[in-house]
């Protein structure tokens, strides 16, 4: 009833054309970012806001940024962790070494040196394709990881390899509190996001869309292939570095190369699985999906298990937690293998002839 | 639904109950890892800690009637996580969670600028930041006991004494396998100088997290032909080392691993390939010691225990978190003499902790002569002791094959001072003048 486009007429192509042609949409995104604009950062308390909803968003950002190379230029790739490394310790090396540098500066730095990383790791996309592609992505991985623990240079010559943050400061303001780095991850996040939504609809998306479809046609009819594939590299890489220098100063604080490993490029590939492969929204549902359920299940079984009057060992805890995350992945996986982002457009279709079907 | 609404309420109620006991209560964070390549170290001493606390809720009553509570959260070693417990457990129980043990290098790096801004201290007992040691610049840290460059200057001395005096370590060549990660750089330096100083030669090999490949590695090993084998090694990475060492006929006995190589988990999985195998200590094996025998009595015979594997009670990691147990009740206590026997805040634990004293004749009260060294902390030293005991495997238990060997302080106070200073000037923090902290009650 509420959801009914009935009414609503495009005169001109630019109406047409929005992002969300939907009046209905329109307000729903607007009241969601005012929700996460004003009122999350008055109700939501510290916990909150520096557990969850930072990494929440800093995920979903590398997601976004995996999404444009994986979920709409075709290309799979296990190498966002090593990008994410770059931005990070690119973004430090950036404040660090230049006085008077901006911090937002420096993170755009960051990611432009990820871009470059990710130009050069993408070259073999060029002539590989699928799985051959993503073992050549792999070696990214292992490579920045090794390349920043080996040079001492790249964390200014600290004993354990690990970099601590400094302090952030933008115009004189300091984003010391949870709720400053809240907002400062926020705005860089919807800026990006809002930025990759726009490229995936405008022709630079459209020539991925294409690659990914059938590469051979897509040369045919005149789309450069090494100009596309390589922007598609670096702009994912983009994203993935500012999403790591992010992690490093407004979630941890410290980062150690360690911290990027295989495990975290794998998280971030399942987020977009889950979420849905070529969707922005799905990078968004797919982060908080997997951000979110392993606290959800942590916290939910601790009472649970005082409910029931059980004492399970603490190791049977915490794989139990794993065997859920697990179990639920593969349960998705057969029943909605579009992810989340698709049960969302099934929804909404349904919600559009709601109360009255066909 | 019933079941549902019935299980909700429940919830609540139960939250209601928790609540309202909760006031003479002190709050500990358990952020340890059951789970994962390392759980055999995490289990171990946050077993042997959990223990140690319930025995004092059983047999004491608390301390000075203060109950102290604990709740577990799984970090999986991993920093993201480990960061995510901490911001969830801080604000728990009456005065919040009121000491931290991290029980990662990499968690401890990432909680320092968090735990000083909410007053909660962190004490990283055998692990962490080295230079946290000057208590000046890190007020909130406590690399209690014995940190990694005093370890590792005192595994030195001991290869001095089995040379047959320090002037023999000249010519020498010394490999350091490390596990690749910031807890397994943090001797380098100090190693380096040490090489500077006696004359002998070190080489620096990595092992890629988490270990269990290291045929390359121990190739180099046997090219090199070194004289001793310096392990630097944790969780899984131990045992694949020694098979491979005794895969290239490398002498076990001339491999010294640190105190995260050193535990019957380490061992017992290579086999014989173990055998022979010294490690440094800060804590000894064996079941004997009366506060062990407390545990059983005031827990196990009530099934209470947290360990499943009864065997691993009185093993190296067991025996270390009920380390961890002692040196956080005695803080308390230390803590309680000033501001009275309630449930203390972080900033009030952190004085206890800051001006802790565990002497010999205390050590007797605990029931732990010999199990632990005597400890000292002030403010301008975070560490307050600093010695260690060398284990060796026979095939079947560690023995203690030293007395406790000192550090070399003279070597490691300016390196930690001037690290300290470094980290002071990047952080813009001014360090404390110790002569204006309180004195001890």
């Amino acid at each position: 009833m509420l959801y009914r486009e009935a009414g609503q007429f495009k005169a001109s192509y630019a109406t047409d054309q929005q992002i969300f042609p939907i009046r209905q949409d329109r307000i729903a995104v607007a009241a969601l970012t005012a929700l996460a604009f004003v009122i999350v950062p008055l109700v939501a308390d510290q916990y909150w806001l520096s557990a969850i909803l930072i990494p929440f968003l800093i995920f979903a950002l590398a997601a976004v940024g995996l999404n444009i190379l994986t979920g709409y230029a075709g290309q799979l790739s296990l190498g966002t962790a090593a990008f994410m490394a770059v931005g990070a310790f690119g973004a430090w090396n950036f404040v660090l070494r230049v006085p008077g540098m901006p911090l937002l500066v420096a993170f755009a730095l960051g990611g432009i040196c990820a871009a470059l990383v990710g130009i050069v790791f993408g070259l073999p996309s060029l002539r590989i394709k699928g799985f051959y592609l993503a073992v050549a992505t792999l070696a990214a991985q292992f490579f920045v990881v090794w390349a920043l623990t080996k040079f001492n240079w790249f964390s200014n010559y600290s004993t354990s390899g690990v970099i601590t943050t400094q302090r952030m400061e933008i115009l004189g303001f300091a984003f010391d509190t949870p709720r400053a780095k809240y907002f400062l991850t926020l705005t860089v996040v919807v800026v990006l996001a809002l930025a990759a939504k726009n490229m995936v609809r405008s022709s630079i998306g459209r020539a991925w869309m294409a690659i990914r479809d059938m590469d051979v046609a897509a040369e045919v009819i005149g789309i450069p292939m090494l100009r596309t594939k390589l922007l598609a590299f670096a702009i994912s890489s983009f994203y993935a570095g500012v999403a790591g220098a992010l992690y490093a100063y407004c979630y941890l604080g410290t980062v150690e190369p360690e911290g990027f490993n295989l495990d975290l490029s794998f998280k971030i590939l399942f987020m977009i699985i889950l979420g849905g492969v070529g969707s922005i929204l799905g990078s968004f549902l797919g982060a908080g999906f997997i951000v979110l359920l392993p606290i959800f299940l942590n916290t939910v079984a601790r009472p649970l298990e005082n409910l029931l009057g059980l004492s399970l060992p603490p190791g049977l805890m915490s794989n139990l937690e794993l065997i859920v995350f697990g179990g639920l992945i593969i349960f998705f996986l057969i029943v909605e293998p579009h992810g989340l982002a698709r049960l969302w457009q099934i929804t909404k279709e349904k919600l559009r002839l709601w109360p009255f079907p066909h | 639904m019933k079941s549902v609404k019935s299980a909700l309420l429940g919830l609540a109620l139960l939250g209601v109950a928790a609540s309202a006991h909760a006031q003479n209560e002190q709050f500990i964070p358990m952020n340890g890892y059951w789970v994962g390549p390392y759980a055999a170290g995490g289990s171990g001493i946050f077993g042997g800690f959990i223990d140690y606390i319930n025995m004092i809720n059983a047999r004491d009553g608390g301390v000075g009637g203060v109950k102290l509570t604990y709740e577990k959260c799984e970090t999986e070693y991993n920093n993201a996580r480990g960061v995510e417990c901490y911001e969830r457990e801080k604000k728990k129980g009456p005065t919040g969670a009121t000491v931290i043990h991290p029980l990662s290098t990499g968690i401890t790096y990432s909680l320092i600028d968090k735990a000083a801004a909410d007053k909660i201290p962190i004490i990283s007992l055998g692990y962490g930041r080295t230079d946290a040691s000057d208590g000046r610049v890190f007020p909130y840290v406590f690399p209690l006991i014995t940190n990694y460059w005093s370890q590792n200057t005192a595994k030195i001395k001991f290869i001095g004494m089995r040379e047959g005096g320090m002037d023999k370590l000249k010519g020498l060549t010394i490999v350091n396998i490390y596990h690749d990660s910031a807890y397994g750089k943090e001797t380098i330096p100090i190693l380096d100088a040490q090489a500077k100083k006696y004359g002998f030669t070190v080489k620096h090999i990595p092992v890629p997290h988490p270990g269990n490949e290291q045929g390359s590695q121990w190739l180099q090993v046997r090219q090199i032909k070194p004289d001793w084998v310096i392990l630097r090694g944790w969780g899984v990475m131990n045992p694949t080392a020694l098979k491979a060492a005794a895969k290239i006929g490398y002498p076990r006995d001339r491999i010294i691993g640190v105190w995260w190589s050193g535990a019957e988990e380490d061992t017992i999985p290579a086999g014989d390939a173990a055998k022979g195998y010294i490690a440094a200590g800060f804590n000894v094996a064996g079941a004997n010691f009366p506060v062990i025998q407390d545990i059983k009595k005031y827990v196990y015979t009530k099934f209470k225990g947290e360990m499943e594997d009864q065997t691993r009670i009185g093993s190296i990691y067991y025996n270390r978190g009920v380390v961890h147990g002692i040196v956080t009740v005695e803080a308390i206590r230390k803590g309680q003499e000033k501001f009275g026997k309630k449930p203390l805040t972080g900033e009030q634990m952190r004085w206890g902790i800051e001006n802790l004293q565990i002497s010999e004749a205390r050590l007797k009260e605990l029931g732990a002569t010999g199990f632990m060294q005597p400890l000292k902390v002030s403010c301008m030293d975070h560490e307050g002791g600093g010695a260690v005991k060398f284990l060796q495997w026979d095939g079947n238990k560690w023995n203690a094959i030293t007395d406790w060997i000192q550090p070399d302080r003279e070597l490691v106070r300016p390196m930690i001072e001037q690290s300290a200073a470094a980290y002071a000037k990047e952080k813009n923090l001014t360090p404390r003048d110790c002569t204006k902290e309180a004195p001890p009650a």
